[in-house]
């Protein structure tokens, strides 16, 4: 709690020093030098830093995020409308990166320096270099306008399944309905693709590294020497000693996935958090700004906890201790 | 091979490559161990004991190793001419087992040891079928109970507790215990271990020894034990081969080996050891590199003994006594002292 009552202080400040006037900006082109005054005064602009961030904070505690400038409507409002879209996107990004990503590492460690490993070096380093918008862009023009195989952009809308968790493709599951799942599926595929390439490169590297590392231990040797068969020394022995680094960095990964997300969601226009992020920062809604920082914030933290969780489980050095 | 033998390494060279060229670590090397007995195979650091304990299970490391030639028969069958599928599948951990040299690393620190010692019974186990996948709940409960009264006969205390404990829960000793456990109960014929007590302390040490002794002697397993320590040796062999540089010098019963050694590097070697009643002579020289190893008998350049024949041709085998071989051009006379 105190790391995201800190962080919120840190972007509350920041983004209030930044020389821009939200106020003129609300009061409108045609509004006059006091106009713009009086809003400033009646959104408490005109207050020392401190005392706007202590009601800030005064406010928060009574779980008041504020309203955001622009919508009008309360942050938290805006957030929670927007919130299933993003973490949809988000899991299948999480989801992609570490199905894809540890088997991909620990063949690439087993078949090291063939044409499989280096052919897979080449891809992650690639990945890793590529900006995303610019491979959102080339995914768009490959599968949407010449392959015609995904929509060009924005999540499936019109008639969405029983809201049961908000997230699309769970809620057609649940509802049953395989065609609004494959929708749902086309218009997801490309989001996720690009938000997950970089993490997935990451992931790639760090298992190769893990697994080439346990390989050469002790206990590798000795199953090996006893003749147990190499399959099951590599992938029920070998990855989990592995997936105790890659784990952590899966961790490490969600706040590249968080960060990413506000490029990904603003070209695919996808009505998530990080839309609505790019907007707000871009027209100095102070509010907003410092609401997604909080839920941002909110989210990393609690990934960690998960992460120190699945340290135990991995570990059971680490549970009895 | 006479039927008595188990294993007969014949004229066995492998080599080693490296980015300074490619060293001759086995040099058509010559090892006989009988069934039953506890075969004893020393030398120093480097001699290629380790690699010959690795060829005979098929683990030498496939990118550097290369078999120059030979045999290692093992119950009849060449074992270098059986593929590596099947030598994990049929041989190694059932008909061989192996008993590493450090109990602590080649435990997996994530997993309890009954998951490391039910892993075994799973593919090794004397109850399953040829190519079974599965592992039915009745064979498991048994190979369980079986695994439990071994480590009971290890002295290992509360044995059903015991597995379900981490690694790092037991000490030293106990890993390795719990390391000889795991190299009885398949059930094999031959056992390598490797150095397997150098890790540990000197007053542990012994007993293990004495309880791998019991435990193989009283099943007839036999075994091939790797050590650079002459007293572990003496503790625990029937028969002892010396290996020097690549080659076997000389193979002896244990009390000829130590009283009556027919080799000038043995001889030297027992020298070298600590000894109340005299000074500690060393031997001399180095270990010759074996990127460009000298030619003949490899102990010439140290040898005092060594004449021209020794710089240019390998001695045959020699037999100074029953049961002792010798391979040296001036074998060392008469006894050395009392044992």
């Amino acid at each position: 709690m105190p790391t995201v009552a800190g962080l919120v202080a840190i972007v509350f400040v920041v983004s209030h020093i930044i020389p821009s006037d939200p106020a003129a900006l609300v009061a409108g082109e045609a509004a006059t030098p006091e106009q713009i005054a009086a809003v400033r005064k009646k959104l408490g602009f005109d207050q020392p830093m401190h005392v706007q961030l202590g009601a800030y904070f005064w406010k928060l505690m009574q779980g008041d995020m504020g309203n955001s400038l622009f919508t009008t409507r309360p942050v938290w409002d805006d957030l929670s409308g927007r919130l299933p879209a993003t973490i949809e996107l988000t899991l299948a990004a999480m989801a992609v990166s570490t199905l894809v990503g540890v088997p991909l590492g620990v063949v690439a460690a087993l078949r090291r320096n063939t044409w499989l490993d280096h052919a897979v070096r080449v891809i992650t380093v690639g990945g890793l270099a590529v900006a995303s918008f610019w491979l959102a862009i080339l995914l768009q023009l490959l599968f949407s306008m010449e392959l015609g195989w995904a929509p060009l952009n924005a999540r499936l809308q019109g008639f969405p399944p029983p809201a049961v968790t908000g997230l699309l493709t769970i809620d057609a599951l649940i509802a049953g309905n395989l065609g609004v799942l494959g929708k749902a599926l086309a218009h997801l595929a490309l989001p996720t693709i690009t938000l997950a390439v970089p993490g997935l490169a990451t992931l790639v590297r760090f298992t190769r590294a893990g697994v080439l590392d346990v390989l050469q231990s002790g206990f590798v040797q000795y199953q090996r020497a006893m003749g147990i068969p190499w399959r099951v020394i590599v992938w029920k022995y070998v990855l989990r000693n592995a997936l105790v680094s890659t784990v952590t960095q899966i961790g490490l990964l969600f706040g590249i996935l968080l960060a990413g997300a506000v490029v990904v969601e603003t070209v695919f226009d996808w009505p998530g958090i990080g839309n609505y992020a790019f907007n707000a920062i871009f027209s100095s809604d102070y509010n907003a700004i410092v609401g997604f920082t909080l839920w941002a914030g909110t989210v990393f933290i609690l990934v960690n906890l998960l992460v120190d969780l699945a340290h135990s489980a991995i570990d059971p050095r680490e549970a009895r201790s | 091979m006479a039927a008595a033998d188990i294993l007969a390494v014949r004229d066995l060279a492998v080599a080693f490559a490296s980015d300074a060229g490619l060293a001759q670590v086995l040099d058509r090397v010559n090892l006989t161990i009988r069934r039953g007995e506890v075969m004893g195979l020393v030398g120093e650091s480097g001699c290629g004991k380790s690699t010959l304990a690795r060829a005979v299970l098929g683990v030498l490391p496939e990118n550097a190793a290369r078999i120059g030639g030979g045999r290692v028969m093992f119950d009849g069958e060449d074992l270098l001419r059986i593929g590596p599928e099947e030598m994990s599948d049929r041989v190694r951990g059932r008909r061989i087992t192996f008993i590493p040299q450090d109990p602590y690393g080649s435990f997996n620190p994530l997993f309890s040891v009954g998951d490391q010692v039910m892993e075994i019974m799973r593919w090794k186990s004397k109850r399953r079928p040829e190519g079974e996948r599965g592992y039915p709940r009745a064979r498991r409960a048994a190979d369980r109970a079986e695994a439990i009264e071994l480590l009971r006969q290890v002295q290992i205390p509360e044995p059903e507790a015991a597995l379900s404990k981490l690694p790092h829960e037991f000490s030293g000793g106990q890993r390795q215990r719990l390391m000889i456990a795991m190299a009885l109960l398949p059930q094999p014929d031959l056992i390598i271990a490797d150095e397997p007590t150098t890790a540990l302390d000197v007053t542990i040490q012994a007993q293990i020894l004495r309880l791998l002794r019991k435990l193989v002697k009283g099943r007839g397993i036999s075994v091939l034990f790797t050590t650079h320590d002459m007293g572990t040796a003496h503790e625990i062999c029937d028969r002892i081969t010396v290996l020097y540089a690549g080659q076997e010098m000389e193979t002896a019963p244990v009390d000829a080996f130590f009283v009556r050694p027919a080799h000038q590097y043995t001889a030297r070697l027992l020298d070298s050891l600590p000894n109340p009643d005299r000074e500690i002579r060393e031997i001399g020289g180095e270990i010759p590199r074996l990127i460009d190893p000298p030619q003949g008998c490899r102990f010439h350049p140290r040898c005092a003994a060594a004449t021209d024949i020794c710089r240019s041709q390998r001695p045959d085998e020699r037999a100074v006594a029953a049961g002792h071989v010798v391979r040296c051009h001036h074998p060392h006379e008469g006894a050395r002292h009392a044992a």
